[in-house]
């Protein structure tokens, strides 16, 4: 299960996996589009441990976005096993899921989702509203993964006064506030300029380094290889699953 | 419960960040509950207004005041049963004074007799006809609730001896006398003189329909002299006990009837009209003004609630990757429910405020230059639309916000 290093990414740490996060057996998702039934999965099984840092992987159409959802407790299977820390998620109601993803999981999309009318501490505070913070303590939390994103002199101001790497790094403080187990990333560089990606992934790296465990969903080759292991998808099914290198 | 109270304060920051970003939608949204807050608020005032001119109408009646009568008020059918009576005469009331004095515990104070016929008022050149000319005996100054603006009631001796004295009522002596004091100056009342004692004050209309100022009051000795009191007169009796109405009418019925000579087992040959059978009639007509008012009223607020209702369906439609966003940081089903409502809600409570504004200021400017249109503003009425607009928002945000509750994360994040 460790990777092991690639030529190019020598140097790299690798920290060592923690306990089972993410318990995933034999899911399968079903869709009507009309007549037809799509089988977006068809029998899914992975297990991610804390610490790692994981890239999924998969042209359009392999059922990437769809055991996204799935690890993002967006979206519940229509058979198979899944566990969240030992908690079973295929059976949760709405609710359940809604409290799950609050405390659990840090989102960043591509288009960075952020309220374009808040401030970007209120972004950031909007998961710890959810979460039952008093006003205090969601400041001081959210000031805090502000700095830690190195945004500690924009908290004032609004989506559209900064720039794209800019969004996206709150974005990142927001995925980071509730402090989640794992932090789940759609195409997070999809909207931005390279050297802008390269510095995102910067970012991760950085997150990882500090102890979170980051799950990023891409079709780039070249973001997938910042991970440390790399799941591929095609047809709803696993190809392939093992470290970078 | 904490929770709900962030993600409270959380809702109406949003709904009036929402509401300063879509001013003009927001305002002419707003709009429609002005309009229908407005109507059924002015409608309101228009029914209390009503009420208490109808109230204050009755009070010229006097709530403490039984009216003996050969007819009853209101509509007959049987009318020849009531023209067959014998005529009520004035000096029954002489007698029934007699029975109130001997009964122990009277729930009785006095009867007075008023005889009256339609007369005309004259002073020099000015002349005032169809004047409600009326004849009592001094007694009558302890039925009526009026001040005299000038002068006097006629004393027992005057009225006793039938001295050609007279009250005249405000608007009778207003014509007649212009700005002129009329007290010691003689009039013709018919063709007969009469020295002017007495002027009574303003009291207004009786349900705008017949007016208390228009009228002459006379010695009943000197009104039988000059007029016939062969028609008959009506009994005013004054009850000691205005909360005893029900057990003063059965003594008077009794007190009556020996009056009259009437046998036990005779249907009784007069009626007791008061004020509070006024009421009873009067009521359903009232009521029925107010639920055909609201009603036409209440439908301008319906309208208005389907302008919020379909800006809020609009606000969901705009807002649904911001609801996947939300639900996927962790917003409940009644976190974005109540997100909704709160939203709808703030509209109508602004619309509320802004219409009861409206109607406050239209209802001075309506009590101020047209003083005879019963309008009247009152604190239950902020309470009403202030209720009225909180639950119109509720009632029509309630659809579109549980659409938003119940929308797909998944389906959510991906709309575009």
């Amino acid at each position: 299960m460790t990777p092991s290093l690639a030529p190019e990414l020598a140097g790299r740490i690798t920290r060592p996996a923690g306990p089972l996060v993410i318990d995933i057996a034999g899911v399968t998702k079903l869709y009507q589009m009309g007549e037809e039934i799509i089988h977006a999965l068809r029998g899914v099984s992975v297990k991610i441990h804390r610490n790692e840092y994981l890239a999924v992987m998969g042209p359009s159409g392999s059922g990437k976005s769809t055991l996204m959802n799935m690890l993002g407790c967006l979206d519940t299977p229509s058979e198979g096993r899944y566990e969240f820390t030992g908690k079973n998620v295929a059976t949760m109601v709405d609710d359940e899921l809604a409290d799950i993803r609050n405390r659990e999981i840090g989102f960043v999309f591509q288009t960075f989702n952020l309220l374009p009318r808040s401030t970007a501490l209120a972004n950031v505070e909007l998961p710890l509203i959810y979460a039952g913070y008093s006003p205090a303590e969601r400041k001081t939390k959210a000031i805090q993964a502000m700095q830690n994103v190195g945004l500690g002199d924009r908290l004032h101001h609004r989506p559209n006064e900064l720039s794209g790497g800019q969004r996206q790094r709150v974005a990142i403080a927001r995925a980071l506030v509730n402090s989640p187990s794992i932090i789940l990333a759609d195409e997070p560089t999809g909207n931005l300029d390279s050297k802008t990606g390269v510095e995102i992934m910067a970012l991760f790296e950085q997150l990882y380094a500090q102890g979170n465990t980051l799950i990023v969903v891409t079709h780039e080759e070249d973001i997938a290889r910042h991970a440390r292991r790399i799941v591929r998808l095609r047809d709803g099914l696993i190809e392939s699953d093992g470290p970078v290198g | 419960m904490t929770r709900l109270i962030y993600e409270l304060t959380e809702s109406f920051r949003i709904a009036f960040a929402q509401i300063r970003a879509n001013k003009l939608r927001s305002i002419l949204t707003a709009l429609g509950v002005i309009i229908g807050i407005v109507a059924v608020t002015l409608m309101g005032t228009a029914i209390r207004g009503i009420d208490t001119g109808f109230n204050k109408s009755l009070a010229m009646l006097g709530d403490d005041v039984l009216y003996v009568q050969k007819w009853p008020w209101g509509p007959v059918e049987d009318f020849w049963n009531y023209s067959n009576r014998p005529a009520i005469m004035p000096d029954q009331a002489d007698k029934l004074n007699r029975i109130i004095e001997q009964t122990p515990n009277s729930l009785l104070e006095v009867a007075v007799p008023v005889s009256s016929r339609s007369t005309s008022v004259k002073y020099g050149e000015n002349k005032v006809s169809g004047v409600f000319t009326i004849g009592t005996t001094a007694d009558y100054g302890r039925l009526i609730s009026a001040d005299f603006s000038e002068g006097r009631l006629f004393n027992e001796t005057e009225a006793n001896g039938g001295r050609p004295v007279c009250v005249l009522g405000f608007d009778v002596a207003e014509a007649v006398f212009q700005n002129r004091s009329p007290l010691g100056e003689t009039v013709l009342v018919g063709s007969h003189p009469f020295t002017v004692i007495g002027v009574v004050a303003k009291q207004g209309s009786f349900l705008g329909l017949f007016s208390f100022d228009n009228q002459v009051i006379l010695p009943l000795e000197a009104f039988r002299k000059y007029f016939s009191v062969r028609r008959g007169a009506e009994l005013r009796v004054k009850i000691t006990d205005k909360m005893r109405v029900a057990e003063a009418r059965e003594e008077l019925i009794g007190a009556v009837r020996r009056v009259r000579g009437q046998l036990p087992g005779e249907r009784d040959n007069f009626n007791i009209n008061e004020q509070g059978a006024f009421k009873a009639q009067l009521d359903p007509i009232k009521q029925g003004i107010a639920l055909a008012g609201l009603f036409i009223t209440g439908l301008s607020l319906f309208v208005g609630a389907i302008g919020i209702m379909n800006i809020t369906f609009v606000s969901v439609k705009e807002r649904t990757k911001e609801i996947g966003t939300r639900k996927a940081l962790g917003a409940r089903r009644r976190t974005i429910l109540l997100q909704f409502l709160i939203e709808a809600v703030s509209i109508c409570l602004i619309g509320g405020i802004a219409g009861l504004l409206l109607t406050y200021t239209l209802v001075q400017v309506v009590s101020v230059t047209l003083p005879a249109i019963p309008v009247e503003f009152s604190v239950s009425l902020v309470f009403i639309s202030m209720a009225v607009s909180i639950a119109t928002g509720i009632v029509s945000g309630f659809a579109p916000a549980w659409g938003a509750s119940r929308l797909d994360p998944v389906v959510a994040l991906r709309y575009e």
